[in-house]
Formats: C-alpha cells, sequence, structure tokens
C-alpha cells in the first residue's frame, strides 16, 4: 500500500513510545550505569570504566553459560525444525479434524512456562512420574536431578514438546498458502513425493520457515523459567544457561557491574539477531507484495 | 480399515503433546498417598480435595486473582496505546519510522533476565513495588510490541479508500476510527488481546520479581510450594491443571490466527 508521507504520524506514536520508554529505556539506562561503576552500597558509586566488561569478556563462567546455551540452542533447532516440518507436512488440511489437531497441537505453546517445567518435573521423577518409572521399569538409569547427561536430555525434550508445536504451525500456515493448481500440475509431470516437498513446498515454506527458526533461536536463547523448574540450572552447573546464570549474579549475589556489563553483552548480541530477523521480514513482506497473486 | 500414516504420525505426535499434560491431571485427581504409595495410570480414588484446597485457601486462590488483576491491566493499556500506533505505521511514513518499528521488535526479543534488577530498583524507587500495576507495566516491554506489529499486520488489509472516503463524508479522526475503523479489526483486535493476555500469563521471571506479597502470581506461589520440604504433588498438579484452562478456553476461537500471532503478525 501507498503510504503517505505525515509527521504529525508521530503524535500517535506518541502512547507507545512513553508507555515503552517507562517499560524499557530507564531501566536499560540503568543498567548501563551498573556497568561503568563499582559501589560499596548506599548508593555511593565510583566510576569504574571498561572493569567489568574486561572481567566479564574473560570470565570463564560466563564462557562456560555461552557454550552451554549455544550447545542447547542448536540442538533443539536441529530438533525442532526438521520435526516441525515434518508434522506440518502431516496435519490434515481442512475440516473439523485440522481444527482439533490446531487446537491440541496449540495447547502446550499456552501453558505458562513454569507449568511446562512442573509438568516435567513430575514427568520425569522415578518414583511418581510416568516417563521417569517407565525408563526405570526398562531397566535404564534415569535421574535427571543427579546426573547431568539426563538433565539435559530431560530440558531438551521438555523444549521440543513445549515449542515443536510452534515450527509446525508456521509452517502449516506456509503450505495452507500453495494454491492447489501447483499440486495437480506437479501429479501430471509425475513428480516424486520428495520432488514435491523439494520444488514446491520447501520454496513457499522458506519465508515462515526463517521466521520459524529466528523466533526458536531467540526464544531458547533467554530461556529462563523451564529449565529452572526443572533442574534449577544444576546438576551442578550443567543447566546453567545464560538467562539462569544472569539473574543468579544479579538478584542472587547481588554483583551488580559484573551482571550489568553481562547484561549489556547479551543485549548487543540479541540485538544483532533482531536485525537479522527485522531484515528478513521486511524482505519477505517486498517479496510477497512483488509477487502478483497467483490466479 | 487402511490407516493413512500421516494420520499415523499426527496420533503419535500429539500422544506425545498429550501425555504430560494427562499425568498432570491425572495426578492432580488423586490423593497424595496414592500418588506416593502405588503407581498407577488413572486414579483409583478419584478426588476433589486438591482442587478444594486451592478454592478454599485464599493465599492459593489470590494468585490466580492477582495474575488474572495484573494480565487484564496489561492487556487493556497494551491495547490502548498499540491501537493507534498501528494505525500509525499502516498509514504514514514518517520521520524515522522504520527505525522505531525495529526498535520496538527489538523489545519483544529482549530478554527479561537482563531487565529484571533493574525493574525491581525502578519500580521499588517509585514505591510502585508489589502491586499489579507495576507488573502490567513491566509485562509492556514485550506485549506492547507484539500488539502493535499484529495490529499493523491486520490494519493493512483494510483498504485506504475506506480511510479516505470517511474523511470525506466528514468524521473526525477519533469517531472515523472507533465507529468505523475498529468494527472492521475487530477480529485483529481479538486476535492481539488474546496474545497479550497469553504472554503476560505464561510470564514468571518479572512477575516474580516485582512482587513479595499483595500482588504474587500464581506462577510464583507455585514455586513456593516446589521448593518447600514438605511436597504436596496433588495441589501443585491442581494449581498447574487451572493455570492452563484460560489458555484452552480460549483457544479455539483464535486458532486459525495462531501462527499469526506468534510470528508478529506476518504469516
Amino acid at each position: 500500500m501507498e503510504k503517505t508521507q505525515n509527521n504529525r504520524a508521530w503524535l500517535l506514536v506518541l502512547p507507545v513510545l512513553v508507555v515503552v520508554a517507562f517499560s524499557a529505556v530507564i531501566p536499560l539506562m540503568t543498567v548501563v550505569n551498573y556497568s561503568v561503576n563499582d559501589t560499596f552500597g548506599n548508593n555511593a558509586f565510583f566510576w569504574a570504566g571498561l572493569e567489568w566488561f574486561d572481567e566479564m569478556v574473560h570470565s570463564r563462567r560466563l564462557h562456560e553459560a555461552l557454550g552451554r546455551q549455544a550447545l542447547f540452542s542448536a540442538i533443539i533447532l536441529a530438533i525442532e525444525v526438521p520435526l516441525g516440518i515434518f508434522v506440518a507436512l502431516n496435519m490434515p488440511k481442512k475440516g473439523f479434524w485440522s481444527s482439533l489437531v490446531l487446537v491440541l497441537m496449540a495447547l502446550p505453546l499456552l501453558i505458562p512456562f513454569n507449568v511446562v517445567g512442573t509438568i516435567w518435573q513430575i514427568f520425569g521423577r522415578t518414583d511418581i512420574g510416568l516417563l521417569g518409572h517407565t525408563l526405570k521399569a526398562l531397566g535404564l538409569d534415569y535421574n535427571y536431578t543427579n546426573d547431568p547427561l539426563d538433565a539435559w536430555i530431560t530440558v531438551i525434550v521438555m523444549d521440543v514438546w513445549h515449542w515443536t508445536s510452534l515450527v509446525a504451525l508456521l509452517c502449516y500456515a506456509g503450505l495452507q498458502s500453495i494454491p492447489q493448481a501447483y499440486y495437480q500440475a506437479a501429479r501430471i509431470d509425475q513428480a516424486s513425493r520428495w520432488a514435491v516437498f523439494r520444488h514446491i513446498e520447501l520454496p513457499k515454506m522458506k519465508g515462515v520457515l526463517l521466521i520459524a527458526v529466528l523466533l526458536r533461536f531467540m526464544d531458547s536463547f533467554m530461556i529462563y523459567t523451564e529449565p529452572f523448574v526443572v533442574t534449577g540450572g544444576g546438576p551442578g552447573n550443567s543447566t546453567t544457561f545464560l538467562s539462569i546464570d544472569l539473574v543468579k549474579m544479579a538478584v542472587g549475589q547481588f554483583d551488580l557491574g559484573p551482571a550489568a556489563a553481562f547484561s549489556i553483552m547479551y543485549f548487543l548480541v540479541i540485538l544483532l539477531v533482531s536485525w537479522v530477523f527485522y531484515t528478513v521480514m521486511t524482505n519477505i513482506d517486498r517479496s510477497q507484495s512483488d509477487i502478483p497473486e497467483a490466479m | 480399515m487402511r490407516v493413512k500414516p500421516s494420520a499415523l504420525v499426527m496420533v503419535l505426535y500429539l500422544l506425545f503433546l498429550l501425555i504430560p499434560i494427562y499425568w498432570l491431571v491425572n495426578m492432580s485427581l488423586k490423593t497424595n498417598a496414592e500418588i506416593t504409595g502405588t503407581f498407577s495410570l488413572y486414579p483409583h480414588n478419584l478426588t476433589l480435595r486438591n482442587y478444594r484446597v486451592i478454592l478454599t485457601d485464599p493465599s492459593w486462590y489470590m494468585g490466580y486473582v492477582n495474575s488474572i488483576i495484573y494480565v487484564v491491566m496489561n492487556t487493556v493499556i497494551s491495547i490502548a496505546v498499540a491501537l493507534p500506533a498501528a494505525y500509525a505505521f499502516s498509514r504514514y511514513s514518517f520521520m524515522g519510522d522504520k527505525h522505531l518499528f525495529f526498535w520496538l521488535l527489538t523489545n519483544r526479543m529482549s530478554p527479561p533476565a537482563v531487565f529484571a534488577l533493574p525493574f525491581f530498583q525502578l519500580y521499588s524507587s517509585v514505591g510502585l513495588f508489589d502491586t499489579h500495576i507495576a507488573v502490567a507495566l513491566a509485562h509492556c516491554l514485550f506485549n506492547v510490541p507484539l500488539a502493535v506489529w499484529i495490529l499493523e499486520g491486520f490494519m493493512r488489509g483494510v483498504p485506504k479508500e475506506i480511510d479516505e472516503t470517511a474523511y470525506i463524508d466528514g468524521y473526525s479522526f477519533p469517531r472515523f476510527f472507533v465507529k468505523i475503523f475498529m468494527p472492521l479489526i475487530a477480529s485483529g483486535i481479538g486476535v492481539a488481546a488474546f496474545f497479550c493476555f497469553m504472554f503476560s500469563w505464561v510470564e514468571l521471571l518479572l512477575s516474580r520479581t516485582l512482587t513479595s506479597v499483595n500482588a504474587k502470581p500464581i506462577a510464583a506461589t507455585m514455586t513456593r510450594t516446589v521448593s518447600a520440604s514438605g511436597m504436596d504433588w496433588g495441589v501443585l498438579a491442581a494449581a498447574g491443571v487451572l493455570t492452563i484452562i484460560p489458555g484452552a478456553l480460549v483457544i479455539w476461537f483464535v486458532r486459525n490466527y495462531i501462527a499469526k500471532g506468534f510470528a508478529l503478525g506476518r504469516v
């Protein structure tokens, strides 16, 4: 749509600016302030320059948390994206069943994060949980509170359970936009199932798939509540991801300076990914409006 | 009867999704003796005691009341400020609009953990700590950008000619907006409100950090019970089931918009 040039539109945006300024800009400024100051309490601050940043960049604790975080995000993306595509391809296309499947699939997405944690905490317990009990009955030595590997598996399966539906629903939305004529043409050409997927469905899903990957990356990168409820970051530090570590540092130990420097670097990473996300989205919008509607 | 492979895949996937939820419901209907004593796939002694505990004990049910109060406040604030802004983004180009739109997105993407401590200090210093409005405002951090993005997506679908005709007919902007434009995007407002409600409802970190007693959300009440030594599994499960209900009730009406809402209105 052709937009009118009108700088008075700023007036319409003003309420949003005021609210977001209060809920984002002011807190962020506080973080910046802490990150360059040292304090011994009583609101007395001393200029510390980039000392905290220097300390954090070389902090082994941060490197380890970052490593765990990157590994976690990589694993869940590697599982959720192919699984989500696979599920989307198998979803019923229309009618009552499609509605029912949509609703059931969306259910995990709407459960409070801590309840997701609670569900898996209970589910995985060997004494009262179905999963833990079954695994024990099968003779497997499974205990997510003691064994780091089991804790990781539990947290990953939980995330797959929680978010694969999102990937699937996005892909499904992309698939729904493919005109039937494409499939008919493919049938006339006697294209194989794989060829249909590779040359019709995948290109059509490219846009939504990018959105799905970026959303899952961002959200998994700042995951906090679910692993916190299930494992509390343990055993040891084995499931302490970036957000958990940050909250430990800021609210638990009250190390304001290092935590603030940590926050800012964390935020910059997110900012960079957001920028990629935004560029991708606007490019998709543009390419969609360039292509004339298919028949 | 021949079974279609795609149906089989869906049945398996849905089982994977539903069994953990079933287990929670199952536990919420058992007595604690049955939970810890015997291992049963369904409640042998069906009991509603766990629900009764929650619905009669103020320290439990006030958690739900608090959550609902701040979630509704947040939804109203988010939609109210997002409506004009989304209209501006969908209709006009103005200085810095692209940068502003991007900046809003970064707020949706920022980790709540980064904001937990500064929020705590900010709201304590202005005397809003442990109030509902504090949590409602804090959740605006991610809900206002979300509402703007979703509403903008819906508004772009309304042809501009409608605005122009209304202005020619002598409608003022506020009257046009309320009388003509808002009914046209009613479904969009509904979807945006639903997602604001949901994202505020599921968030724990900020709401827990900003409250202690008076505005304590149900999510925080539950974590307190988890850390207590004498574990009341049945009540914990019942509390969990009750938090799932609001989403499960509304989801049928927004089923075709779920992907849209999570993708910030871009699908």
